[in-house]
């Protein structure tokens, strides 16, 4: 059994995790299919490109986002049978937004147990069952006694935390609005996306105000959709294939509740969470060693806050790095080259097509028209949620 | 195990059918309606019951922690850093300073608003820096306000204060 310990964590693993294959649907703003055939066509992508059938999957992890948008609860057993779940070890992980990375971490911990030497990860949303509008849904994860009275909309937290970094840095909305334009722009080159298009600086600055700073465009959109995932035992992996993409490193950690007693101009969820995989990845510098990077980018400053958490730019810098186009695809660190869900859409836990799935791709030389320019050996993919508190961190490279 | 296809370019195909509004209110599609109704009555616990009799009384209470230091609000029974029962009650000011703020044009349903709402995370005058809660502006035109700003809180009249969260209409600019 391989033994680190490093600064007092320990990581215990019995074998090492390639991942083999994934898969995703369309992400639109409401689709025909129910979460059950939304993820059994994900699946159904995955098992594909990994040339197995549900057969040889031994355990399945299934992430999904608040039971409020379906209306229904033990979503995780209403969802069973469309995650190839039944008659095998099965679990349902949720930490919010922050799912989309976590579930692939949980896959993580079958295989490198040694519990699972095949295990299907499976993430599913279906955000448009919910009406008027799913931010209804969104009103219940606010503390109910001290919140509520109040008539929150979420998208408040969001607007308090970008005020906040746009003013330690001393951050313009026009630096900001270039991941808007960026991320839309790099969604024309993915078929499953949900609002890709050509826009300006000037489309993002005058567009209608929410919760100001945050505007209709710096935002991403409520989705339908599901993606799934393939993780194997290394004896496995050389079965499958000659290019294997190994998860190298994982983190997750959580910030305080009290969310109004924290300084929100730096998400130290992230960087804790970051510490945690770069150390197990044997990570010194991630600006250096990170090739392509996938954060979570539900709002275009959510890319920024979360580069500078990720280490992968100093704290303010992020816009500058954006502002000399490093981030693009053909940049020095391509960031959210698959349109993340500025672009390609936002189901919530399904944003793993667009992180973990993405960076698979990248990683393997799959990912077609959205491929980065330069040649890619490490990559990152992050995500975050609850209440601005979480964050989730995976490594993957295809060196081993 | 088969080796499955890999000179591919992924996602390799995107599935799924699309819906627009229209196709569910012209009933285009199979659907279930429902409205699920349940009632909760919340228990606000030993901390927060605290703080809200003392918004009754005109009075913004936080607790304070020996070991860190720390004076917190809104209250709790225990530090969450030191994982340790608080050491006392202290009575903080009805003033404080704009951490920052949000101008918001839209309902927690995402409606339009007939005239925005000013939030803020409020940190409290007496607890430590950065120790806020959030709440509503006014009486300040959304032009006018910024992070460091000085206000002060509206209370509602003794006889309108029944211990919640509003018993505070809003917060407002500290003249001069």
């Amino acid at each position: 059994m391989e033994v680190e310990k490093i600064s007092g964590l320990k990581f215990h693993k019995k074998q090492d995790v390639a991942i083999v294959g994934a898969g995703m649907t369309t992400f639109k703003r409401r689709l025909n299919e129910t979460g059950r055939e939304l993820s059994y066509l994900a699946i159904k992508q995955a098992l594909e490109e990994a040339g197995i059938t549900i057969d040889d999957i031994e355990m399945v992890v299934m992430g999904s986002a608040p039971d409020t948008f379906d209306g229904l609860h033990m979503k995780g057993e209403y969802l069973l049978d469309g995650s190839g779940g039944s008659d095998r070890p099965y679990m349902r992980v949720f930490v919010g937004g922050g799912t989309g990375v976590f579930a692939p971490i949980a896959g993580y911990w079958h295989v490198a147990s040694g519990l699972a030497d095949v295990c299907l990860v499976v993430c599913e949303e279906k955000m448009s069952s919910s009406h008027p509008h799913p931010q209804s849904a969104f009103k219940y994860i606010w503390d109910p006694i001290l919140d509520r009275p109040l008539s929150p909309n979420l998208i408040w937290i969001f607007a308090l935390e970008m005020r906040r970094y746009m003013h330690v840095h001393n951050i313009k909305h026009e630096d900001i609005a270039l991941v808007s334009v960026k991320n839309k722009g790099n969604a024309l080159d993915h078929p499953c996306a949900q609002v890709a298009e050509k826009i300006t600086v000037e489309d993002v600055l005058n567009s209608e105000p929410m919760a100001l700073p945050v505007r209709r465009l710096d935002v991403s959109p409520p989705s339908d959709g599901a993606a799934a995932l393939i993780m194997v035992a290394p004896h496995i992996a050389r079965q499958l294939t000659d290019n294997p993409v190994w998860v190298t490193g994982v983190g997750w950690a959580l910030d305080t509740t009290w969310w109004t007693n924290r300084d929100l101009y730096f998400p130290r969820y992230v960087a804790e969470a970051a510490k945690m995989a770069y150390r197990q990845a044997h990570i010194n510098d991630p600006r250096k060693e990170i090739d392509v990077a996938e954060p979570y980018d539900p709002f275009d400053y959510k890319e920024l806050h979360h580069m500078e958490g990720l280490g992968l730019a100093k704290k303010g810098e992020a816009p500058i790095l954006t502002r000399e186009g490093v981030t693009q695809r053909d940049g020095d660190l391509p960031t959210c080259p698959s349109g993340g869900l500025l672009g390609v859409g936002n189901p919530i836990a399904a944003t793993m097509g667009v992180k973990a799935c993405e960076l698979y791709w990248q990683l393997a030389y799959r990912a077609g028209k959205r491929q980065v320019a330069k040649e890619v050996t490490t990559g990152v993919c992050q995500a975050w949620g609850d209440l601005m508190q979480v964050g989730t961190v995976m490594v993957m490279s295809n060196k081993r | 195990m088969a080796v499955g296809k890999k000179d591919i370019e992924c996602p390799p195909y995107a599935e799924g059918t699309p819906l627009s509004d229209a196709d569910i209110k012209q009933k285009k599609v199979t659907y279930v309606e429902d409205h699920p109704d349940i009632r909760y009555s919340w228990t606000a616990g030993q901390a927060i019951s605290k703080f809200l009799n003392g918004l009754k009384e005109g009075k913004i209470l936080g607790v304070k922690c020996n070991k860190c230091g720390r004076v917190m609000v809104p209250p709790r029974m225990f530090c969450e850093l030191c994982y340790k029962p608080i050491d006392g009650w202290v009575e903080l000011k009805d003033t404080g300073t704009v951490e920052t703020f949000s101008i918001s044009y839209i309902d927690p349903d995402a409606r339009p608003l007939p005239e925005p709402v000013i939030v803020a995370v409020i940190s409290i005058d007496g607890a430590s820096p950065h120790m806020g809660i959030m709440h509503i502006l006014d009486e300040v035109k959304p032009e006018d306000v910024y992070i460091g700003m000085k206000v002060k809180a509206v209370w509602k009249s003794e006889e309108e204060r029944e211990g919640a969260i509003t018993d505070i209409k809003y917060w407002k600019p500290m003249e001069g």
